[in-house]
This record gives C-alpha cells, structure tokens and sequence, in this order.
C-alpha cells in the first residue's frame, strides 16, 4: 500500500511540475476555453515557437492535454479527468488538516489524563 | 467526540488565504501548549505515518523551530518556523519556509497567523496562511508538494472555475 501511494505522488508531482510554469497554466487557459493546434497556442504568446512546442509537449507527457489529430492538423485541448486530480489535491490538503487535527485530539486527551493522575 | 467539533477549512483566493479553523475538546493552555512547545508539537504536526522531527525550537519573537518531515523512506524535509509576534495564549505569527538540512530557508514563504480562545472548555483554534503575492504562490506549489502539503492556490482556483464553466 505505500508503495501504491509512493507511486501516486509521483504522478502527481508531475503535474504539479507542469503547472509550477506560468506559460504553462497560461497553455492550459487557452486550450480550456477550445482546442487549438500548436500554431494557435503558439500565436498568443511573445515566446520562441519552439519554446511554446517545448510546453505543449510537456503538458502532453503530464497528460493534462491531449492531441487529436484533424485532417492535416493536430489540435490540442483539456483532459479534464487529469485537472481534476489537481482538485483532489486540493482535498489532501484540506485531508492533511484533518489527519494533523485528529492526532492532536488525541495527544490533548493523553495530557488530560496526565494531568487527572497528579 | 471530536466529530462533533467544528472543522473549517477554506481558500479565498481573493485574499490568497488559507483558512483553517478547528474546536478541540482541551482548555486553551493545554492547546496553547501542544502549538508552542516542541515535544509536543512533534507528537502530532505530521501526518501518520510521516513523523515530525524538531532539531530545535525557541519559541519567541525572533526565535524559530527548525524542523523535518520525515517520510517512512526515512526521507527528510526540512522547515523553518520564525516566531514574528507572540500574544501568550492568544495568538501568534510565523514565517514559514522550507529549507535544506543545513537551515538555508528556500525564499519565498508564506505568512500564518494562528489565534487560540475558549468558551465552556472548549478551545478554537484558527490558522491563516497568507501568500503575499502570486509569484510566492507560484513557488509554493513548485516546493511545497514535496511534503505533500503547501498553500492553496489561486491559479488552480482560477483553472477550475474556468473548467466548470464549460
């Protein structure tokens, strides 16, 4: 089971790192809003094309965007299933809180106790 | 018991804020106690089965706790708590930032503000975590995931609304 959620991190880790770039989150905006080839995404940024490429290519390794080829292009566009583990860990955080607050629960009682005995 | 003790917890991205607020069945000085002493603080700050390890703790203003997360792997993330301002038994302020072994704080952090009061023996406890700007915000999702556990963020608020309007 650890090395189960070893392995989750991980792959969370990967998109945390994807979207740690602003000109990434900036890619994943647009494409959120429509599918576009790389051209398109390309044309809304001041950036290199092939450093806009370099992006697009990494949010498709992290799987936060998929490519579907359409006739002679290739548009890219939002993989929700993929976003909402972002949310999921929004709900770890708030989970870490919980776990963190419920030991405390437990260590204040011990004290209570402690303190009953003297 | 404790369920039916008030848990909060909410980002307002507007004021790029944390805020977490919890009751805890204990009057206010064992509370107050289990935040600002570290033999206790390390019996709870990590989640299980991670274990928190305080090197040191000098607990007032100027002072700081150096500490590390450590993992089951026995992987150790180490971070820095300065103490800012102290209210005894009513509030207190930190910066926290993560930091390597040898103490260099990793810069940005972010700022908490934990506020203590009872009522009936019971006592709330409220944190805040304030992130200054969007740049720290940005950081700390770079560094703090490390740990599995960082500051909520604007920017995925932002991409989730964005995908729920879809």
């Amino acid at each position: 089971m650890r090395s189960q959620v070893a392995t989750r991190m991980n792959l969370r880790r990967d998109i945390f790192q994807a979207i740690a770039d602003p000109t990434r989150r900036a890619i994943l905006v647009l494409v959120a809003a429509q599918s576009m080839t790389a051209g398109e995404i390309a044309a809304n940024f001041d950036t290199a094309r092939p450093t806009v490429s370099k992006h697009v290519q990494i949010l498709t390794e992290c799987e936060l965007i998929k490519a579907e080829q359409s006739g002679r292009e290739i548009y890219y566009s939002l993989e929700i299933e993929k976003m909402k583990e972002i949310d999921e860990w929004l709900h770890q955080f708030r989970k870490l809180w919980e776990t963190r607050f419920n030991q405390l629960d437990e260590v204040l009682a011990a004290m209570k106790g402690q303190k009953n005995e003297q | 018991m404790s369920n039916s003790l008030l848990f909060n917890f909410t980002v307002n991205k507007e004021a790029k804020t944390v805020f977490i607020k919890r009751e805890f069945a204990a009057e206010l000085s064992l509370v107050w106690d289990a935040f600002t002493k570290q033999e206790i603080l390390d019996q709870w700050w990590a989640p299980k089965p991670w274990i928190s390890k305080t090197k040191y703790m000098d607990f007032k203003v100027g002072g700081r706790r150096f500490y590390a997360m450590v993992s089951p792997e026995g992987q150790e993330h180490w971070s820095i708590q300065e103490y800012t301002s102290i209210s005894p038994k009513t509030n207190f302020k930190m910066l926290n930032a993560f930091a390597d072994k040898d103490e260099n704080p990793e810069l940005p952090g972010s700022d908490w503000d934990l506020k203590f009061s009872e009522q009936n023996r019971v006592t709330t406890v409220s944190v805040t975590i304030y992130n200054e700007s969007l740049a720290r915000m940005e950081k700390m999702i770079e560094m703090g995931f490390k740990e599995g556990f960082t500051m909520t963020l604007n920017i995925l608020e932002e991409l989730l609304a964005k995908l729920s309007q879809r």
